[in-house]
């Protein structure tokens, strides 16, 4: 194909995208610079914004809260998801019957808007009509019947635990495309030689998943840092109860739309920055871990 | 004599019986543990992933029940089956809580912005595929880290682009800003499928005299077809449900989507529990039809997200 006929069939999606994601994206850094009086840019700001974002209220006190959260959502999904998602792709591995249907299953709740989930459990965990603890002083587990998303206390593992089981079948479909590659001579192999089931998985099986758990971990790590309309449905914009379920993304909401500061779009953009800073740093370093492991394991 | 014998053979048999049966049961099972084409775990393993399986599926199914449900009703039995079905939760959710305007919009909305997306992607897709010059592989690689590009954040700069162009309040505005967010996607899968076409089919055409966009639109785009639809269904689903654009992007409650029109109803009713989960299940129905229709282009979806 001509060099001319190639670019004409590119440009219409170049234009669709510089317009609306590059432009906007780059710009967004520029923004952190600046000073700025409402929605007019003043002069050059150099570092002032991001160092209000650890001097000033409500960052002082907020953002360290929020990240904490973040983190917390992070490690806890990686912790409960993972555990679970790689339980259930191991079990359904080789029941060819069941596989296909019991994954869609699981599949079903991560179409769902989040903003559904949250209103959903909501409504299942209320305090009073909530069928949860109406079940549970039903077969007698009064003292496990509490207001789960009232309470500072549980409100951030609610949140988190919600979201495991809304994505837990994108871990099971991901370690089951990843099981099916594991080349079956090994394991019938080792069988044979007397290994348990356990030792099999191991010794083998496990350490062949690790580029596929280290691509579940990067993907878990840049949704966890982004959280945003899940924890909104359950605790508004502000976090709620008591800020408990108050993430990064909340924070930057509030400081852009909500805080009427009159420099607020410096501010909220330094924000922006640094959490983009995190994720796309993040995501990075440990896409180059698991390449290096990857080259490690071929030779 | 012969009964003794009998008994004495009888003896021994049963005994064998007893061993066989014994080994028998047991056989199978060391039979299982040395084969690895046998399922993991047994039948304990079986019903816990149907146990599973009932978790991940009952809170969308006791939304579902009780929706049918009068609001009275699910007060004095929140666990109560809807003996006697009614859709007045789903009139009022509809006409009252202006479900049906959100419906449409988020409806026109996604559609839109898959529309756009989808054609924008086919064509890049087939450009970077079939071009040599050095340019196209920069193009590619700048599309492809859009990939992981945290695109909400760059809400703010969206914010005043809009507003320049006059787009703020805007559901074209809406759909484009989706459109533009789903092309990295799209070329990326794309554009692999098009790589996998023979170079024959093209030269073939333009030997019979088919201009460039003639053999794009009559032979490539058929033959891509599994994959637009992949695509295209895929894209659907995040698009349906996002919350924050719009609600940034839109000011007026008649051009609400529906996750942003289901905040304003769950801040305005929220005791009236049937009709909110009416309203829910509204929300959802087209993303569970969706997904009846074309499970397979998900989970091809979800899988192609893990090589990214």
């Amino acid at each position: 194909m001509k060099t001319r006929t190639g670019l004409a069939f590119l440009a219409p999606a170049l234009i669709l995208f510089g317009v609306f994601v590059l432009y906007p994206m780059l710009t967004a850094f520029s923004y952190a610079f600046f000073e700025w009086q409402g929605t007019s840019r003043q002069g050059f700001a150099g570092l002032s914004n991001f160092s209000a974002l650890v001097n000033r209220a409500p960052f002082k006190t907020d953002l360290p809260t929020a990240l904490l959260h973040n983190v917390l959502f992070f490690v806890g999904t990686m912790l409960v998801q993972n555990t679970i998602g790689l339980s259930v792709a191991t079990l359904l591995h080789r029941r060819a019957r069941t596989r296909r249907m019991l994954q869609t299953l699981y599949a079903m709740p991560y179409l769902v808007s989040p903003i559904v989930i949250g209103y959903l459990w909501t409504l299942l965990l209320s305090p009073t009509f909530g069928p949860v603890n109406q079940l549970l002083t039903k077969i007698g587990l009064e003292q496990f019947a509490l207001p789960w998303l009232g309470d500072p206390k549980t409100a951030l593992w609610v949140v988190i635990l919600v979201s495991v089981w809304q994505w837990v079948g994108f871990p099971v479909l991901l370690y089951g495309a990843a099981l099916g590659g594991v080349p079956e001579e090994l394991t019938e192999a080792a069988r044979v030689d007397g290994a348990s089931h356990g030792q099999v998985f191991r010794k083998i099986t496990f350490p062949l998943l690790i580029p596929a758990i280290g691509t579940v971990s990067v993907l878990t790590f840049i949704f966890a840092m982004e959280a945003f309309a899940l924890p909104f449905a359950f605790g508004g914009s502000t976090g709620n109860p008591a800020g408990s379920t108050d993430f990064v993304s909340l924070l930057f909401y509030r400081s852009a739309f909500d805080s009427g500061a009159v420099d607020a779009i410096g501010t909220s953009s330094a924000l922006a920055t640094v959490l983009f800073l995190i994720i796309f740093g993040g995501a990075m370093a440990a896409t180059k871990v698991l390449r290096r492991h990857e080259r490690r394991m071929a030779s | 004599m012969t009964t003794t014998l009998t008994a004495a053979d009888a003896a021994p048999t049963g005994l064998e019986t007893s061993g066989a049966s014994g080994a028998s049961g047991r056989r199978p099972r060391r039979r299982r543990g040395s084969s690895a084409s046998d399922p993991v775990g047994g039948v304990g393993a079986s019903i816990l992933l149907w146990g599973y399986a009932v978790l991940a599926l009952a809170p969308l199914v006791i939304m579902v029940l009780n929706s049918f449900r009068t609001n009275a009703d699910f007060i004095t039995n929140p666990l109560g089956l809807p003996t006697s079905p009614t859709v007045a939760a789903y009139k009022e959710a509809w006409t009252v809580g202006s479900f049906g305007t959100y419906f449409v919009n988020s409806l026109a909305v996604t559609a839109g912005a898959v529309a756009i997306s989808t054609a924008v992607s086919t064509m890049a897709a087939y450009g970077l595929a079939r071009s040599r010059a050095r340019i196209f592989r920069w193009i590619e690689s700048l599309f492809l880290s859009g990939l992981m590009l945290p695109i909400h954040l760059a809400i703010l700069p969206v914010f005043f682009l809009f507003d320049g162009f006059g787009l703020i309040d805007s559901r074209l505005g809406l759909a484009l800003m989706y459109a533009a967010a789903g092309v990295p996607f799209s070329i990326f899968v794309l554009t692999t499928f098009f790589r996998q076409l023979p170079e024959e089919l093209e030269e073939a055409a333009v030997l019979d005299g088919a201009s460039p966009w003639q053999t794009f639109w009559r032979i490539m785009v058929p033959m891509v077809r599994p994959a637009l639809a992949t695509v295209a269904v895929f894209r659907f689903v995040p698009i349906w449900n996002d919350f924050l654009y719009p609600l940034v992007l839109l000011r007026s409650e008649s051009k609400y989507t529906l996750p942003v029109g289901l905040t304003n109803f769950f801040g305005e009713n929220a005791t009236n529990y049937s009709a909110l989960f009416a309203g829910l299940v509204i929300t959802t129905i087209p993303l569970i039809v969706l997904f009846l229709f074309a499970t397979k282009q998900i989970v091809a979806g979800l899988t192609a997200g893990m090589s990214k």
